[in-house]
């Protein structure tokens, strides 16, 4: 158990590229196609937050939770969390899920809030889950979701099970409630689990700097019982290197650690935000010289990996399959009536079916009803 | 004097408010130097700096102890919480401090204080950004809750807020924040706290709402009027303190009453008029009172529409109201 805690730490690296891209420690011992997959899913997320960003400004959709920026964060984690673990998070990690087994489908049938999707419309944009691949349903409550990500890594433990779980937050969330029972509780327990902070730098209009007074958010870490590490969350080695030690370690028996990766939020909180308000556009271009696509492709260029060329190649093929889900998307029925009332319990209770035929009777009355829509038995 | 939005009208008590009195200092999540996600502290930092309006780290609970603490020690905080879907960390403060502090020390501390919160569906917000919960907070004796529904009301019943001695939970109806402009007089004004508005007269039937049901209720109300109903409508304003005697009168004079709120039906406000008025003027009453509410379900998304009571659904009540 010791030797897995320092052999995780060890593995463990700030950064395995310069901002340039050019290597500055020894890479993971891989494939070059391992490599090219990073890209390639990198690109492949960025394609995929554009397009929704489009859907949302022609008004096809209510909302996004941009991921501009945190690709590498994304890419990195869903290449380290294996298919048994589980992945807990909040508004901008569906990138990371797509990657682990959201089909795009059900992706875009969430932002679309529409029949297809598994949530039935009713959550709002951009709160996506998938049950396939271990990523549960969270709500817009910030911080709930770190609390329940323990348990089930108790639960986990209990049952003997060797899965672990990544509990992913944003800086802002650090604050919240959910945090320190998390964090604390995790840690008396050693349960299982690896809290990831993505520090994107802002929460809405509220600066890291003006969330906590620690040095960082790594550093917190220690006063709970638990190691902590920062790690660069634009290089996508190293966040994969460090989350996948932090898992193994925790695999291990050896408890819980913080993960916190530092990333920049390029776009607005979110669609509805307009953020030239609050931040200076200094710092924005400070971070686009960071930005993680063209450090990685600059590192696979000079590995003579991949050229510029064939990196446009992969964005026309990513669009293209994200354009032909979208047509069936858009093609979508509207959700029925009657899921108004349904899974609020395992059965409709009597005083829904009455309040839901009551509902119906006027729907009818006005020819709003669809086929489908009838009255419940009572 | 000036046309403002419900919004601005907010903004403008704010503003008149700190302009008075000094101790009048505003803090949440980003109501700094982005001025709110509706806008509703804009210009705040700006004119009183950032010790009077500032943002704080992302915790309701931390929010609402802490204006619990300077409302004791000689401040009068106004609280925002983002929306509030998301007041619920901060339920334990709101519920077992503030509410009880006056009680629990016999008199001896209070907590004269505002929380302000944007409530209510219509913006394709989902379970969260959507939700009604004034019933759990007219559950707590001890507590003021403030709805207002026009932009005049906002900022009189908001400055009236701030000046009450004790702690006000002030629900800002988000539907309304800029569909509706009026004349909103300038400078310093109070609406009282407790008194219902009458909104529209009518001598057969009377539908008591308040925040974002009060212009579907008035919509209901004309379509009624082409049956050939007259009908009332009453604004609230105010949950709690409720104008019980406003409530008894108008349910006297006209027999037939609908209440209309768009939070869940069990246990939801509209139970309280109606037990008020099965209590007090049963033998006024010429048909049974007759709610229209949300559904006793979550808030959905795609269906948001649907959940909310609109003016059709208003419409049928009173016509049942009215058949009986
Ligand atoms: C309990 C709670 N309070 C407030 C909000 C409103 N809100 C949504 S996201 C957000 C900021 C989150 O910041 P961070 O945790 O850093 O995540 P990021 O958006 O940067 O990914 C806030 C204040 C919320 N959703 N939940
Ligand atoms: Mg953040």
């Amino acid at each position: 158990m010791a030797s897995t805690a320092a052999k995780a730490a060890a593995q463990i690296r700030e950064r395995y590229l310069t901002w340039e891209g050019a290597p500055i420690a020894d890479l993971p011992d891989r494939p070059k196609e391992w490599f090219i997959d990073l890209y390639s899913s990198m690109r492949y997320l960025r394609c995929v937050d554009e397009r929704m960003l489009k859907l949302q400004r022609a008004g096809r959709i209510g909302f996004v939770g941009s991921m501009l920026g945190s690709e590498a964060v994304l890419v990195g984690a869903a290449r380290a969390i294996s298919s048994d673990d589980w992945l807990w998070s909040g508004l901008r990690e569906g990138g990371a899920a797509l990657l682990r087994g959201l089909p795009l489908s059900e992706y875009i049938a969430q932002m679309y809030c529409n029949s297809l999707d598994t949530a039935k419309g009713r959550q709002m944009c951009n709160h996506f889950q998938h049950k396939g691949s271990h990523y549960p349903s969270w709500s817009s409550v910030i911080g709930t979701q770190i609390p329940h990500g323990v348990g089930a890594a108790h639960a986990a433990k209990l049952r003997g099970l060797k899965e672990v779980h990544t509990i992913f937050f944003g800086d802002g969330a650090t604050s919240s409630n959910g945090f320190h029972s998390g964090m604390n509780f995790a840690a008396v327990w050693k349960s299982p689990c690896v809290f990831v902070c993505v520090n994107n730098g802002w929460a809405i209009s509220v600066p890291a700097r003006a969330q906590t007074a620690s040095g960082s958010y790594a550093q917190k870490a220690l006063a709970y019982g638990m190691p902590g590490h920062q790690v660069d969350g634009n290089d996508p080695i190293a966040v994969h290197e460090a989350l996948t030690a932090l898992i193994e370690r925790a695999r291990s028996g050896a408890g819980p650690a913080l993960l916190e990766l530092v990333t920049y939020r390029m776009m607005g909180h979110s669609s509805s935000d307009d953020p030239t308000k609050y931040r200076d556009q200094k710092e924005v271009d400070l971070w686009t010289g960071r930005d993680p696509l063209p450090r990685f492709a600059r590192f696979l260029d000079q590995k003579g990996w991949l050229d510029g060329a064939a990196a446009e190649r992969l964005e026309a093929e990513h669009n293209r399959t994200i354009d032909a889900e979208i047509h069936v998307q858009e093609a979508a029925a509207p959700m029925p009536l009657r899921s108004l009332v349904e899974d609020v319990y395992a059965e409709v209770p009597l005083h829904l079916r009455k309040q839901y035929n009551d509902f119906h009777r006027i729907a009818e009355r006005l020819g709003q009803a669809q086929p489908g829509d009838g009255a419940f038995p009572l | 004097m000036p046309t403002l939005t419900l919004v601005q009208a907010v903004n403008d008590a704010l503003k008149t408010a700190m302009r008075r009195d000094k101790s009048v200092l505003v803090f949440g999540e980003d109501v700094g130097p982005k001025g709110g996600v509706f806008l509703a502290t804009e210009g705040l930092t700006t004119e009183f700096g950032k010790e009077r309006c500032f943002d704080t780290p992302l915790s309701e609970d931390g929010i609402v102890g802490a204006a619990i603490g300077m409302a004791i020690n000689g401040l009068r905080p106004v609280a925002e919480i983002q929306f509030q879907d998301f007041i619920f960390p901060a339920f334990d403060q709101i519920v077992s401090e503030a509410a009880k502090l006056r009680y629990r020390s016999g008199g001896q501390y209070t907590a004269p204080m505002v929380i302000r919160t944007p409530y209510g569906g219509g913006i394709r917000g989902g379970l969260y950004h959507s939700q009604s919960g004034e019933a759990y907070f007219c559950h707590t004796p001890g507590l003021k809750v403030v709805v207002p529904s026009t932009p005049h009301d906002a900022k009189g019943l908001l400055l009236a807020s701030i000046e009450d001695p004790d702690p006000v939970l002030f629900l800002e109806p988000k539907a309304l924040y800029r569909s509706i402009k009026e004349e909103v007089p300038e400078g310093h004004y109070t609406v009282d706290l407790g008194t219902l508005r009458g909104v529209r007269e009518g001598k057969d039937c009377v539908v008591f709402c308040y925040g974002a049901m009060v212009p579907v209720a008035v919509k209901a109300a004309e379509q009624a009027a082409e049956l050939g109903h007259e009908v009332r409508v009453v604004d609230l304003r105010t949950l709690l303190p409720l104008d019980e005697e406003g409530v008894l009168e108008h349910a006297k004079q006209v027999g037939r009453v609908v209440v209309l709120h768009e939070a869940p039906r069990f246990c939801g406000f509209g139970a309280e008029i109606s037990a008020m008025i099965a209590e007090n003027a049963i033998e006024y009453m010429d048909a049974p009172v007759v709610r229209v509410t949300g559904f006793d379900t979550p808030f959905p998304n795609t269906l948001e529409h649907h959940y909310l009571p609109d003016a059709r659904r208003v419409l049928d009540a009173i016509e049942r109201v009215m058949a009986y």
